[in-house]
């Protein structure tokens, strides 16, 4: 007993602070959200249990709920493809031996380090604006842009630019990956005259695709979890229309402005289980694309 | 003299050849990488444009601001600053003031807290290590939104609404299981051999963490220090929660306020405070860079 003490006291003591928050504000949280999605709970009078009502309700009635999902499905969709490739495109720019590469690195690293603060979404707001910056350099070459801010239809890309727009972290870790490609590869397929398209798709993107894997993961779950320009950007509503209602706004105003407590909890597990489902996907897809290079077929 | 030989026939033709290919690739080497410098510096340009314009419309005239797209401002209108500064109940110093103390209290939090699990799960032994890890990994990917009602409801019964116990307490619990990772990262790289020689000294583990493994670790602790408060200055839906008191707003929420007062369109002191709230962060981005990109290659983090 003395031994077992002994031996463990030390990394429990260590661990003390991480046990009681992983109990108190991970896992408690968690199988509590999940008890109360099977409640009605406004914050008032204590919680009823009305079993899978709102599942059902949720599934077979919410209109919203499923704007919801439409809006988020097709911002994850549209924003994390392009965002990737333009951060592939530019490491790939960067990283044959530019002078200066620590210069393009830092300034096109700085829109992601600014990107989620609430100053860049109100700039956004402006730069979309009926007379924002956009349409006036359009209309400079004679073209008359849509009220982006105001139009249902087109309202989504100003979302997805600024995702876009924060393509720096994906393309330094791409950079990493382009490094670790091994050159001689290259120049043996210099030699055999292979066209740099054919360089691209039978070396580079094979070679990267552990890389291109591992930020896509990461990526769309980032994608998912939007928020704070959402907020800004749609006047906390998701208007207009409901055009930018992302599950997240959906979630957070029918929490904590229609204080349904119970329903936004039931909301909050299936966006968890929708994000296990991607991530899942992902793993599981990847041994059919994805190939390490210390691995033997 | 020397080459004379060489210098006739066609062995010397052969060697022009070859030198003015040389000099022909190199010129069309010069080239492409001109034209790559061109089109970096362009779209580096079209990148912060954005940012620039905003930059110079805080000092542009309200009626200045909307079609037009200079980013070199004519008129320098720093009431735009000074009003902005108080154009709300209360000044931005007191919101700057709740930021800074949210945001070093955050960054205290994270270090030592995440520091104190990092070490066990990479130094130490003890039961159940391995379950603990992967416990710790699955947070990594669970979206804040799931866990935000319940802490809601823990928080409020604890009275603590309109506190800021509920944005620093969590942080010295080692919520942000991404600095866990990125330490055990780097505290697994250093040589074991300096545990071992302290522990045959008669170091406790306390000590060796204390005065062998932290002081080893400053780049990363710095790395989690700074994404630390790049992340808490800008933090904006934990505070829209749970700071209802417009005495306690940080500065993203006194933003939000004035957007949402924005019927007064005074868009000049908007951009000047917007601008002013970025400040922090750009300084630490060119002060910090090296660790800022290594810790992003080393862990993946955004």
């Amino acid at each position: 007993m003395k031994k077992f003490l002994q031996k463990n006291a030390p990394g429990y003591v260590f661990l003390a602070p991480w046990l009681v928050g992983f109990f108190f504000l991970a896992a408690g949280p968690i199988l509590a959200s999940l008890v109360l999605s099977f409640t009605k709970y406004d914050m008032i009078s204590p919680p009823q249990f009305v079993g899978l009502d709102q599942y059902i309700f949720m599934f077979e009635r919410d209109r919203r709920f499923y704007k919801a999902l439409q809006v988020t499905f097709s911002f994850v969709f549209l924003s994390v493809p392009a965002r990737l490739i333009v951060a592939l495109a530019i490491a790939m720019i960067l990283d044959k031996g530019i002078r200066a590469i620590g210069i393009y690195r830092a300034l096109y690293y700085l829109p992601s380090i600014l990107g989620s603060s609430i100053a860049v979404a109100i700039l956004w707001r402006q730069v979309f604006a009926g007379e924002g910056v956009l349409n006036t350099i359009l209309a400079q070459v004679g073209i008359d842009g849509p009220n982006w801010l105001a139009n249902p239809s087109v309202s989504l890309y100003t979302l997805v630019t600024l995702a876009m727009w924060q393509f720096g972290a994906p393309m330094l870790i791409f950079l990493a990956g382009l490094r670790s490609i091994p050159q001689d590869l290259y120049e043996a397929a210099e030699i055999d005259a292979a066209s740099k398209v054919r360089q691209f798709f039978a070396i580079t993107l094979p070679l990267l695709a552990p890389v291109i894997f591992f930020n896509l993961v990461l990526q769309m779950i980032d994608a998912f979890k939007t928020f704070n320009s959402v907020f800004i950007i749609s006047n906390g509503l998701g208007s207009p229309a409901d055009s930018l209602l992302f599950y997240t706004l959906y979630l957070f105003n029918e929490a904590f402005k229609f204080f349904r407590m119970g329903y936004a909890s039931a909301l909050a597990w299936v966006l968890l289980l929708i994000i296990a489902a991607f991530t899942f996907i992902a793993f599981m897809t990847s041994r059919y694309w994805v190939h390490y290079e210390n691995e033997r077929d | 003299m020397t080459d004379s030989v060489l210098d006739q026939g066609p062995i010397s033709e052969a060697r022009q050849v070859a030198r003015d290919l040389r000099a022909a690739r190199e010129k069309r080497e010069r080239r492409s990488r001109l034209l790559k410098h061109i089109f970096l510096s362009l779209f580096a340009f079209f990148m912060l444009y954005p940012l620039l314009w905003m930059v110079a419309s805080s000092f542009k005239p309200d009626n200045q601001i909307f079609g037009d797209l200079s980013i070199i401002p004519t008129t320098f209108m720093w009431q735009n600053f000074t009003e902005g500064w108080y154009a709300l109940r209360e000044s931005f110093t007191l919101f700057y003031w709740n930021s800074t103390l949210i945001t070093v209290l955050t960054v205290i939090g994270n270090l030592l807290s995440c520091s104190f699990a990092a070490y066990a799960f990479a130094r130490l032994d003890f039961t159940l290590k391995n379950f603990w890890f992967a416990l710790m990994m699955m947070t990594l990917m669970i979206p804040y939104h799931v866990v935000l009602i319940p802490q809601y409801v823990l928080f409020l019964n604890l009275g603590w609404v309109d506190t800021y116990l509920p944005l620093v307490v969590p942080k010295f619990l080692a919520s942000e299981a991404f600095f866990i990772f990125l330490m055990v990262q780097f505290f697994r790289q250093l040589p074991r051999e300096l545990d071992e020689a302290a522990m045959i000294d008669g170091c406790s583990p306390y000590k060796i963490y204390w005065a062998i493994i932290i002081p080893l670790s400053l780049p990363a602790m710095a790395t989690a220090a700074i994404f630390s408060f790049i992340w808490t200055w800008d933090d904006f839906l934990a505070p829209l929660i749970y700071l209802n008191d417009i005495a306690n707003y940080t500065v993203p929420l006194a933003l939000r306020l004035f957007v949402d007062a924005e019927s007064q369109s005074a868009f000049g002191q908007l951009f000047a405070m917007s601008v002013l709230s970025l400040v922090p962060v750009v300084v630490f981005f060119v002060v910090f860079q090296r660790f800022i990109i290594r810790g992003i290659a080393m862990s993946g983090l955004k």
